[in-house]
């Protein structure tokens, strides 16, 4: 029997424009078949398996305008719009047409998403129909017809044919379905058709027995052609922004909000050196951070300058109005020439970027009024009026807002409420809010994700064992920070009974990494899944996995005294550090002890320790010496960076004290092996797979990144030559005071601010000298060295394995384009998932300084135009000490700060007290105040607080850049000593 | 996974068929009366004219004692895609298909008859919309067997790519320009169906071992599928020859 689509057979014609400007006319073939089903358990006639019966026979209705059994079925905005609505579990049985899923997904991915995570939902119950390929439901577009208007069509259409189909044979059940559109010509239309319709407000308003469904509602949208009560002159339709860009007119770019002033913003745009200004409601016209907008630049006469001042948002509701904003602006025209800025005013948006927020609601002063102002947590977006009936329940909590309008006629956007996160302070709620701010995906894993996990109960099988090269006998140990669960990496070194030619001795080194691969399998949902987090993220005293936990903490983790998968690396090694050859094999290994950093450094201090572990060690320790003498022989930078830990009650994990961490020599002992792994690695995958092997590199800082760091450091006397690594590093170790230790570690600190962002990219993204790793010095580098917590390393693990045929290879290996779509979201991941541990450490520190207050001694980072840039170098803590312009006279050639004679510059040595301000909910923070140098109306004068300023100790670490984005943080959980309950 | 998605979640590719299904397959025979055989094929939107002379004495340059010499000439019109384009007359490209299809039709060719003699097969693509190359092969085996030329087995030819649903990789039949643009593999298959023999393949992109298999079978049951369609072709065209010959409508 021939398999031919025959059931008809139709063509789709359109026009479309090339890049070199023709028209096309393109044909497309469009199979109309008459094999597709509706889905309904209630139908005796489509030929359904019992799997494909989506929706109920007898649907219950939740909604008290429609008191019969029916489905729903929806436009395409209404999905576009009211996707938080359907989010809910109230809605089931409903109908998602092909219609309205394509130009979903062609108008909006993320919610394109969203629909399908819903429609994947089994227990959701919503059914995605094929209308545009059923010979009863397909439409043709009639000639001069809209497309909107033929796909409203089409979306009536196959309302029509649902409740033809489900009537005609429907033995005694009377169904009905029911077409949700807020479009009110579409409503009349479909009323004319005889189809049954409401708008989505009424029918939500009108459901029983789900309270919090009505405040997801997203409100109606005014048209911006209605000038009714406008506060804001109305943006430009498309077709006017695309005519206006093209003839030079106007601009495109991205908006930023000022982080200060909510008044004003500013815009990048090509062909402008300087950011565009933008300021008062008009000149921003309801642009929010990050939307894409056309801008108009004004005559250079009209050029302002940035103002100068920190402006909020009233803080209450003042109603539907725009205050007089002349006063608040800046509108000296005297300004050097030199301050002013390329001003414009935003005349239309090209494209929203709006996504979800979280803040707190500040409830009206009206008793029972639903109407209330939100206050998102990122200060650069605009407060948001939303509706519910719950302000007393959620004043008190973290809330997540979406937002939907901001019509000409409110002076606030407007949004709805979408989910309460925890109350205000509590540290779930909190660590949620860092999550959802930073883009972290942490929901729990998926069905189907889990479902790709072995078994509980799951042992080694015997024939893998055969595959794999036996190292359970080789005396393995793992060396990690304190509290670690998920250790990926494990060292064995052992001397070799020959010598080399020269008569030096000879070493066998082994670097073994968790073998994650072996079950993270390409195409999984686990795998998609990892491949989308990218990353684990550290927050303090939580851990957000990229895997489940039974692979992070368990069957990968290579711990001690159990036979764990491995993948090996193994050189053989002279004892000068000098490589002989390299092997890459999987392995089983048995580790002897999971130890610590400091475990292992007494193991290699106690010199009455003679076992095997303890001699191992000590080589380990020697070779590593060697080799991180020959990197920075190299060239590569030693870059400091002050990291704070916390050690957190294990039962209510709070902070209980915060410390600089510690740095020993084990530390940089794995840190130098893994380094060796990570190159031995990048050189194998980029030969074999020069078009997409996964590497690392580091781009050099340009020279303008270091200006004011040189100025600082000649203040100081030093002449630093940042003209090449080599140099930098040269430099950097020579920039030494005898009589303050420190000194050099805050040189090193500052200069990691000069650096750019270490990124991946795939090897046939670039030319092979842009492969080069600055901050290590070497030509090229990967991330092979921790599967567990890292997606990069997987891909690398399978590039390497394919590399010697150890595992099957598969298609997506070889494939180019989505080799540099996955960098990006890597990059992405990485970048946020730092901010988000920042976010945490933040957090931390408050909650540590709320009920204390500190005397410390300090040290000047930089000197900025109002504040000085302040490190506490025993707790790694920094922040700005801000300095009032009125007592202050702001050098900018020397960036100095003076008064009264006291001159304050960069590695100045201060004293400065520590206190938390809590003023604002939201916005805590901490506050340096200046102790000493006493500068009388200034410093903070307190007789009983007297402390001695004493030179701090070298206690903050010192790292190599590299491992600067990805370094593993520990989460360390201490117990109070108290007894746990059960 | 890469590229756009050529499947939906409901197993339908972007034309409405379902992996395993041919284009709409439209073909007549003896289209013309001055060769000695001809045809026209449509699969799909890709339209083909093939044209068959001969056999005839072999130009003395040709000339082979073995067997009869097989001389194809592809070519497309400028109409053939959406973007008009000048092809010059033996292009690189269009050397290259008249190559492949000559080694495909000959092996379907009973040639150890005709020594010394020659058959011309001209083939021109009106419009291409994806399988050009197999509805060439197609429209020339109809053409050869309107000319009467003795064939071993009909030659037919169909593509086969790949795509994922899911996590599952699904092999999709004759794969169509907008498939092909995709970017994805694309193998070509020539094969002789009934007696079971593959005269030509030809793979456009680099393929993973894995996938080889599900791709490959498919390609071939491609082909049966079509060499069915072929044959219907040839009895309807041979039963109308008896009762009225010489009315030709395309
Ligand atoms: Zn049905």
């Amino acid at each position: 029997m021939t398999r031919l689509a025959t059931n008809t057979w139709t063509t789709k014609t359109f026009l479309t424009k090339t890049k070199r400007g023709n028209i096309l006319k393109i044909v497309r073939e469009h199979y109309l078949r008459d094999d597709l089903l509706c889905g309904s358990a209630a139908c005796n006639v489509c030929p359904h398996k019992n799997d494909e019966l989506v929706l109920d026979s007898t649907p219950d209705s939740i909604c008290a305008l429609f008191d019969y059994n029916h489905y729903l079925i929806l436009d395409t905005n209404v999905v576009l719009h009211q996707i938080d609505i359907l989010e809910d579990d109230a809605l089931k049985n409903v109908i998602i047409l092909q219609t309205v899923l394509e130009e979903v997904k062609h108008q909006n991915t993320a919610i394109f998403q969203r629909l399908l995570e819903i429609v994947g939902n089994k227990k959701r119950k919503f059914y995605s129909f094929v209308n545009e390929h059923h010979k009863d439901t397909y439409v043709e577009r009639k000639p001069g017809e809209k497309a909107n208007d033929r796909n409203d069509r089409a979306i009536r259409k196959a309302a029509k044919w649902y409740s033809g189909h489900l009537s005609k044979k429907g033995a005694g059940q009377f169904l009905q379905v029911v077409l949700l559109t807020d479009d009110e010509t579409n409503r009349k239309l479909a009323q004319e058709e005889s189809i049954v319709c409401c708008s989505v407000k009424d029918y939500i308003e009108n459901t029983n027995g789900f309270p919090g469904l009505i405040d997801k509602l997203s409100k109606n949208v005014m048209p911006e052609s209605s000038s009714k009560d406008a506060l804001y002159p109305p943006h430009l339709t498309p077709s006017q922004i695309h005519t206006g860009i093209r003839n030079g007119k106007l601009h495109q770019g991205t908006f930023y909000a000022s982080r200060d002033n909510f008044l004003e913003g500013s815009a990048t745009i090509s062909g402008y050196e300087k950011q565009i200004l933008l300021q008062g409601h008009i000149g921003i016209n309801r642009a929010i951070d990050g939307d894409i907008v056309a801008i108009e630049i004004f005559p250079e006469e009209e050029w302002r300058k940035p103002s100068d001042i920190v402006l909020e948002d009233k803080a209450d509701d003042p109603g539907d109005f725009l205050e007089e904003e002349s006063i608040l602006l800046n509108n000296a025209k005297s300004a050097a020439s030199a301050d002013i800025s390329p001003t414009g005013k935003v005349v239309g948006i090209i494209k929203r970027k709006w996504r979800q927020y979280c803040g707190i609601l500040m409830p009206s002063k009206f008793p029972g009024a639903t109407r209330h102002l939100f206050t998102p947590a990122e200060k650069r977006i605009p407060r948001v009026r939303i509706e519910t009936r719950q302000s007393d329940l959620l004043a008190s909590q973290r809330i997540l807002v979406a937002l939907d309008s901001w019509p000409r006629n409110s002076r606030y956007p407007l949004g709805h409420f979408v989910r309460a996160l925890g109350p205000i302070g509590d540290k779930d709620a909190e660590n949620e809010v860092i999550l959802l701010e930073h883009d972290v995906p942490h929901a729990r894993f998926s069905e189907a994700v889990l479902a790709c996990l072995p078994p509980d109960n799951w042992t080694i099988p015997d024939e893998e064992i055969k595959k794999r090269v036996d190292l359970r006998s080789i005396c393995v140990c793992s060396v990690d920070p304190p509290g670690c669960t998920d250790i990926d990496d494990a060292l064995h070194a052992r001397p070799l009974a020959d010598t080399t030619t020269d008569g030096l001795k000879k070493y066998e080194v082994g670097v073994h990494i968790a073998d994650v691969t072996y079950f993270v399998r390409p195409n999984t949902a686990l795998d998609k899944e990892a491949a989308s987090r990218s990353t684990t993220v550290y927050l303090v005293g939580k851990r957000i996995d990229m895997v489940p936990d039974l692979l992070s903490s368990n069957l990968c983790s290579l711990r001690g005294g159990e036979e764990r998968f491995a993948f090996s690396c193994v050189w053989e090694i002279d004892e000068n550090a000098n490589v002989l050859n390299t092997k890459f094999h999987k392995s089983i290994i048995k580790s002897r002890e999971a130890m610590t950093y400091e475990q292992a450094q007494i193991a290699i201090d106690d010199s009455s320790r003679k076992d095997e572990i303890a001699s191992s060690l000590r080589t380990l320790n020697a070779l590593a010496k060697k080799l991180k003498q020959k990197r920075l022989d190299n060239g590569a930078l030693l870059l400091a960076s002050p990291e704070i830990r916390f050690e957190v009650d294990s039962e209510t994990h709070e902070p209980m004290e915060v410390q600089a961490k510690r740095i020993l020599d084990t530390n940089s002992m794995v840190e130098e092996f893994m380094l060796l792994a990570n190159v031995s690695v990048a050189q194998h995958i980029a030969a074999e797979f020069p078009q997409s092997a996964l590497l690392r590199r580091h781009p050099a800082p340009p020279p303008a990144n270091f200006t004011t760091f040189l100025k600082a450091a000649s203040q100081q006397g030093f002449e630093l030559d940042v003209s090449t690594n080599k140099s930098f590093s040269k430099s950097l170790n020579e920039a030494v005071i005898p009589s303050r230790p420190f000194f050099n570690t805050l040189l090193r600190i500052m200069a990691t601010r000069c650096m750019q962002q270490a990124v991946y990219f795939s090897s046939g993204t670039l030319a092979q000298e842009d492969f080069y790793h600055y901050g290590l010095a070497c030509p090229i580098y990967t991330h092979f060295t921790s599967p567990i917590r890292r997606y990069a390393d997987v891909i690398v693990h399978r590039l390497l394995a394919s590399c010697i045929g150890a595992d099957a290879t598969h298609a997506s290996i070889l494939d180019t384009k989505y080799a540099v779509s996955l960098c990006e979201n890597l990059n992405y991941r990485h970048r946020q998932a730092q901010y988000a541990g920042r976010a945490s450490v933040a957090l931390n520190t408050h909650i540590l300084f709320k009920d204390r207050v500190e005397v410390e001694p300090a040290v000047v980072l930089s000197v900025k135009r109002n504040a000085l840039q302040v490190l506490i170098p025993k707790y790694g803590l920094e922040g700005p000490l801000y300095l009032p312009s009125d007592k202050f006279v702001y050098n900018e050639e020397e960036h100095v700060q003076i008064c009264n004679g006291v001159v304050l510059k960069t590695f100045d040595e201060i004293v400065v007290r520590l206190s938390l301000d809590s003023t604002n909910l939201q916005h805590r923070k901490l506050v340096f105040q200046l102790v000493k140098p006493i500068i009388p109306g200034f410093s903070y004068e307190d007789r009983e607080m007297d402390v001695e300023l004493v030179e701090q100790p070298d206690v903050i670490e010192v790292v190599d850049i590299t491992d600067l984005t990805s370094k593993k943080r520990n989460v360390q959980t201490k117990s109070k000593k108290k007894k746990t309950k059960k | 996974m890469p590229g756009p998605e050529l499947l939906s979640s409901q197993g339908l590719r972007l034309d409405g068929r379902r992996p395993d299904e041919l284009r709409r397959i439209r073909c007549k025979l003896g289209v013309f009366t001055q060769p000695d055989g001809s045809a026209y094929l449509e699969q799909g939107n890709t339209k083909v004219l093939a044209a068959v002379y001969g056999p005839h004495q072999a130009a003395k340059s040709k000339l082979s004692t073995e067997g009869v010499v097989v001389n194809c000439q592809y070519s497309m019109a400028t109409f053939s895609t959406s973007e008009r384009k000048n092809r010059p007359r033996g292009d690189r490209k269009s050397q290259e298909m008249s190559l492949h299809l000559r080694q495909a039709l000959s092996a379907a060719i009973k040639t150890e008859l005709y020594p010394r003699s020659q058959i011309d097969i001209y083939v021109e693509v009106l419009q291409a919309d994806g399988g050009a190359y197999c509805a060439s092969v197609n429209a020339a085996t109809l053409a050869l067997i309107d000319a009467g030329v003795p064939l071993k087995a009909y030659a037919c030819a169909c593509t086969s790519s790949v795509a994922w649903r899911g996590n599952h990789p699904e092999a999709l039949l004759d794969v169509g320009h907008v498939e092909e643009a995709a970017g994805g593999v694309c193998l070509t298959v020539a094969a002789l169906p009934s007696v079971d023999s593959i005269a030509l393949l030809e793979m456009s992109h680099r393929l993973h071992m894995d996938y080889f298999e599900v791709v490959m079978s498919r390609a071939m049951q491609g082909c049966k599928d079509i060499e069915i369609i072929l044959d219907k072709a040839v009895r309807e065209h041979l039963a109308e020859g008896w009762t009225k010959p010489d009315v030709i409508t395309i």
